[in-house]
């Protein structure tokens, strides 16, 4: 193998240890609750292989459990995961020229994947396809792990896990503290945080107003918000773009 | 495998879910295939993520009862020790291990 492609696979490496982590805890939380809803070890498995979708599996325990109508299950899915729409369109360019792999890629575009993938600048000795693969491959290897040992742990042992759905909240939080901390620098709040506050201000606003008006689906008026919203920021947002790129 | 739940109907399920999940995520990949992508599709996929992150943040607390004490108390307290322990160590494993067991062990023994 040459060297670019066993430098972007050590690099993916070193990289995706953070995700190692949170899928780990987050597969676990994944595989005890579907356990304790009393699905064998394997369904963790088949869910982490097909599907893999951190958050969607969460919902998809209750879907499966509930044994809701495959309507219900596409309107729910479309629901959860239609902010991968908007992944795939920042890395277009990033992934054209991946050929074969660009399959697998694209197919394993996950939440955490999607923020180490878009945010990293691969350096001219790294093959940036390989890293990019591998990255995606890696990711998917500690979810399933984390899935199955959840599951294999949630059917073996005995234990009250009362809460461990939190894991998934915990998860959000750290990618949004993250991202929050990462783009100011050393300012706690600054211009750079505007979208990250359009999400939560529009959702917020969707959520109350969705509990007075009675409507369930909260997310689908937060998702216009949030676009319309940006769309009109969009000479303010630009304009902090060009001031990072000098 | 609960009572209510056969093996059929749950694959099916999966199969549709990860289908449609799959759809998602190449939806734009087919869309903008050829040709030049839009520059407002562009400026929305660089804007967008810290967005929707913060969306779902929101969306992982709609669940909360609000009205009752005991079961909103421990969900933002365990939030704010993930960002406190994010600040502090920048680990995403002891932010988010951290955070999960905390969450857990104050429902099942301190706000019962």
């Amino acid at each position: 193998m040459d060297v670019k492609k066993t430098k972007a696979i050590k690099r993916a490496l070193r990289d995706t240890f953070p995700i190692f982590a949170g899928y780990l805890v987050l597969g676990i939380g994944f595989g005890v609750m579907l356990a304790k809803r009393g699905f064998g070890t394997y369904w963790a498995a088949i869910m982490s292989c097909t599907m893999y979708a951190g958050s969607m599996q969460y919902v998809a325990v209750e879907l499966l459990a509930d044994a809701v109508t495959v309507g219900y299950a596409i309107m729910m899915t479309v629901l959860v995961n239609i902010r991968h729409v908007f992944y795939g369109v920042s890395l277009i360019d990033k992934y054209r020229d991946a050929g074969w792999r660009r399959f697998y890629m694209i197919f394993a575009l996950t939440d955490e994947t999607y923020s180490l993938v878009s945010t990293t600048e691969v350096s001219e000795d790294v093959d940036k396809n390989s890293y990019y693969f591998f990255v995606s491959l890696f990711d998917q290897l500690y979810w399933i792990c984390g899935c199955c040992i959840g599951a294999l742990m949630g059917n073996l042992i005995e234990f009250n896990s009362a809460g461990i759905e939190y894991a998934m909240t915990a998860l959000f939080v750290c990618i949004f503290a993250d991202q929050w901390l990462s783009v100011g620098g050393r300012k706690l709040l600054s211009g750079k945080h505007i979208s990250a506050t359009v999400g939560v201000g529009a959702t917020l606003i969707s959520l109350i107003a969705c509990n007075i008006l009675e409507i369930e689906y909260f997310l689908i008026p937060s998702m216009i918000i949030i676009l319309v919203s940006l769309i009109l920021l969009r000479p303010v947002l630009d304009r902090r773009e060009d001031e990072n790129a000098e | 495998m609960p009572s209510n739940v056969t093996g059929g109907h749950t694959l099916l399920l999966i199969a549709v879910i990860a289908a449609v999940t799959l759809v998602l995520r190449a939806a734009p990949f087919i869309l903008f295939r050829s040709g030049r992508t839009p520059a407002i599709v562009t400026y929305l996929g660089r804007v967008m993520p810290p967005a929707v992150i913060g969306m779902l943040v929101i969306y992982c607390f709609a669940d909360i009862d609000f009205t009752r004490w005991q079961a909103f108390v421990p969900a933002l307290i365990a939030a704010a020790i993930v960002i406190l322990l994010h600040i502090w160590k920048r680990n995403s494993l002891i932010s988010i291990g951290a955070g999960t067991v905390a969450y857990m062990l104050m429902i099942q023994f301190l706000f019962k």
